[in-house]
């Protein structure tokens, strides 16, 4: 599904990404660990496609597809969604508005009308009982006045609505406490299929106890130092990152 | 009468013989201004002489005066004697259909939604049996008729309702008050006139019928809105379709008066042609508006600019009743290199009196947007309270926003708070939508649309969905 290779970019000369190859496939779940500052959010925003970084060698092919070449909302309609960090606040939109606008956006690119009301009331009452969200919240203004906790359940709400093939999730346990973790946690693991990925980007072993990867990369300095199967987020919890960082 | 006067009125009345005066049919005046145009204009709209003698002695006011300079805009010096001062509403060259019309503007109503009958009755296209626009009216009139609501051209009033007209006019506004007003009341062309009774509830929004009787209201126009005791309305003025005038110079006033528990809702949305985007014409828009509130009384100002080269408009409350409320909600957008300097006053003299201020401004290009704003409250209006909130959004860096709050406080038993904000568009807020898959433009007007929502909430239903494409459309292009 999405192949990386010898990815380097770089912010204001700065130079972050440093040659990444990586490679995901149907039905995976990948962990991306790594000390602050090894380049972990950065891999996720240039995947996505944010402007700031400057893609200086490599390539990045999604189904097949180059995607450097695409604005940052045409890789969200070809099935790219980003789980943000620090999810942003747009005042004065209500949660409901916001996810009309996204749908029918990605309507209007399929050539599609735009969904009825009464569909998109439903499924999204259906995305909100999965990840017990209570009624009020669809009227709220997008992440305007929310905990930390309500942020990342409405970028797992998103996810649920967009329904889309590569999720990356960007440190989406900071700030959760261990309620909200399993909520969140549990919400993304029932929307696994044989069909999505999932990119799970942290900083911690826990998150991986409830959403349990096929393989654990460890980045650092901008490069994937080390790869294997679960037990690597183990051994790193147990030996921290100085274990592989001084090799 | 004074021998000088007298002299004057000689001389001048006998000019008129020889000069355009006689000839009543003719559809415009020859430009400048004069007292001989007054009295034109006056006899063309066959007033009585209390009001040409008004308008006289407005006009003697106005050359009195000098044109204010204290704004924060900047635009070429007008030349008063060098514009035309009355031309009667032009019958517009009716189009066969709408194949004839600029595609420019049928995209733009394509985009407001406007429906199609409409559509051809904004563009001077003939109108066939499908949209009797004349039977609409016809069955607004009746109803209103019913309700012993009024609601006429203001040069009709004038022939119908005399004594209201000179119970009112000026009453709130005086020709004295500014430069532009007294200019409108010397030379006003026409407007609107509303009156509802005691204890009346007007049955419906006078907006629909408004827009389509909009047309050709002249560029010196004159409302005057008088709510008696417990009675309520709600007017809508102007147009979210695109306005296309010749006349660059509009100076108008509008006129409020809201009896003991009465409530005026005006909502105001000015689309006038802002000039091109290398700022090459457009409309100068000077206008003075305010209401005064008498006891437990109520207007509520709601307005949407996005039109017009220069704005200068500031309408105001008078508190004048004890427990009265002055509400003032605004939008106003200017892009490429459009100037707007508005805001409001909201007066405090009656007890207990409330007013709030919610003020947006959103400038992109080289526009320039300034908030100003009065909130007086007099020694005698004890425990009142003023909340006043003044945002801006700034697309760019080449535009420019200021706020100019003025708060004068006279006794201590009052509360007045004042929160501004100045923000730029978030490329973090961009970023987010463009992940979720809207692009920047629908992102830009999702974000603006939010930053509004507050004044859009206030208008009308119909004209809320409306406005916020408007926002779209007077943004569209400032995404660099």
């Amino acid at each position: 599904m999405l192949n990386i290779k010898n990815l380097k970019a770089q912010i204001e000369e700065i130079k972050i990404l440093n040659g990444i190859n990586l490679s995901v496939n149907a039905g995976e779940v990948h962990a991306i660990m790594g000390p602050n500052g090894s380049g972990k959010s950065t891999l996720a925003s240039v995947i996505a496609g944010k402007e700031d970084y400057e893609v200086t060698d490599g390539e990045i092919e999604f189904e097949s597809e180059d995607l450097l070449d695409l604005a940052v909302e045409e890789r969200s309609n070809k099935g790219i969604f980003l789980s943000f960090q620090y999810p942003v606040e747009i005042p004065g939109i209500s949660v409901s508005n916001f996810m009309k606008t996204c749908i029918n956006e990605r309507r209007k690119q399929q050539g599609l009308d735009p969904m009825p009301a009464t569909d998109l009331l439903k499924l999204m009452r259906e995305k909100m009982e999965l990840l017990n969200i209570n009624s009020g919240y669809l009227s709220r203004n997008m992440n305007e006045g929310f905990s930390g906790g309500e942020k990342k359940r409405n970028e797992i709400f998103q996810l649920a609505m967009l329904n889309p093939k590569l999720s990356i999730l960007d440190e989406t346990d900071s700030g959760l406490d261990i309620d909200a973790l399993k909520i969140v946690a549990n919400g993304v693991n029932k929307l696994r299929t044989e069909n999505n990925a999932t990119i799970v980007i942290t900083h911690y072993q826990r998150l991986l106890d409830y959403i349990v990867p096929d393989f654990v990369h460890v980045l650092y300095n901008g490069k994937i130092v080390k790869s294997g199967g679960k037990e690597l987020a183990y051994e790193l919890e147990e030996k921290g990152y100085d274990w592989i960082t001084k090799k | 009468m004074s021998e000088n006067l007298k002299k004057i009125e000689k001389i001048t009345s006998s000019k008129y013989k020889y000069g355009f005066i006689t000839n009543i049919k003719e559809d415009r005046v020859p430009n400048g201004l004069n007292r001989n145009i007054v009295k034109t204009i006056s006899k063309i709209k066959n007033e009585p002489q209390w009001l040409l003698d008004w308008r006289l002695k407005a006009f003697s006011h106005w050359e009195k005066m000098k044109e204010p300079k204290w704004q924060n805009l900047n635009y070429p010096e007008i030349d008063f004697q060098d514009l035309c001062y009355y031309s009667a509403p032009k019958e517009k060259k009716k189009l066969k259909s709408l194949d004839e019309v600029d595609p420019e503007l049928l995209k733009t109503y394509k985009k407001l939604g406007i429906p199609l009958d409409e559509q051809k009755m904004l563009a001077g296209v003939a109108v066939d049996a499908v949209f009797d626009s004349v039977s609409i009216v016809t069955t607004f009139k009746e109803t209103l008729k019913k309700a012993g609501v009024i609601f006429c051209p203001f040069s009709e009033a004038v022939q119908k309702y005399p004594e209201l007209i000179k119970k009112y006019i000026g009453k709130v506004v005086p020709y004295t008050d500014n430069y532009y007003a007294a200019l409108n009341s010397a030379v006003f062309s026409d407007g609107s006139f509303v009156y509802i009774p005691k204890n009346t509830r007007c049955p419906m929004e006078l907006s629909t019928y408004f827009r389509i009787n909009a047309a050709n209201t002249g560029q010196f126009e004159r409302t005057l809105i008088i709510a008696e005791d417990n009675s309520y309305v709600s007017y809508l003025e102007g147009c979210t379709a695109p306005m296309r005038d010749e006349n660059q110079l509009h100076a108008a006033v509008v006129e409020l008066i809201t009896m003991d528990n009465a409530e005026i809702k005006y909502s105001t949305v000015q689309n006038w042609y802002p000039g091109d985007e290398k700022g090459v014409g457009g409309v100068f828009n000077f206008v003075t508006k305010r209401g005064i509130c008498h006891k437990n009384a109520k207007i509520s100002w709601t307005q949407v600019e996005t039109g017009s080269a220069v704005t200068w408009k500031y309408p105001s409350c008078i508190l004048k009743g004890d427990n009265s409320i002055g509400e003032f909600f605004s939008v106003a957008i200017t892009n490429n290199f459009q100037q707007a300097d508005t805001g409001t006053k909201m007066v405090h003299l009656g007890k207990n009196s409330k007013s709030t201020i919610i003020a947006k401004g959103i400038c992109a290009g080289k526009s320039n947007g300034s908030y100003r704003g009065l909130v007086r409250i007099n020694k005698g209006a004890t425990n009142s309270r003023n909340f006043s909130q003044c945002d801006s959004l700034l697309m760019g860096d080449k535009c420019g926003s200021h706020t100019f709050p003025y708060i004068e406080v006279k006794n201590n038993s009052s509360q007045v708070e004042h929160e501004a904000t100045t923000s730029k568009i978030g490329e973090d807020q961009i970023f987010y939508c463009n992940q979720r898959g809207i692009d920047t433009e629908s992102a830009i007007a999702l974000i603006v649309n939010g930053y509004c929502k507050d004044v859009l909430d206030q208008l009308p239903m119909e004209f809320a969905v409306e406005a916020k494409k408007l926002l779209e459309i007077s943004l569209e292009g400032s995404v660099g």
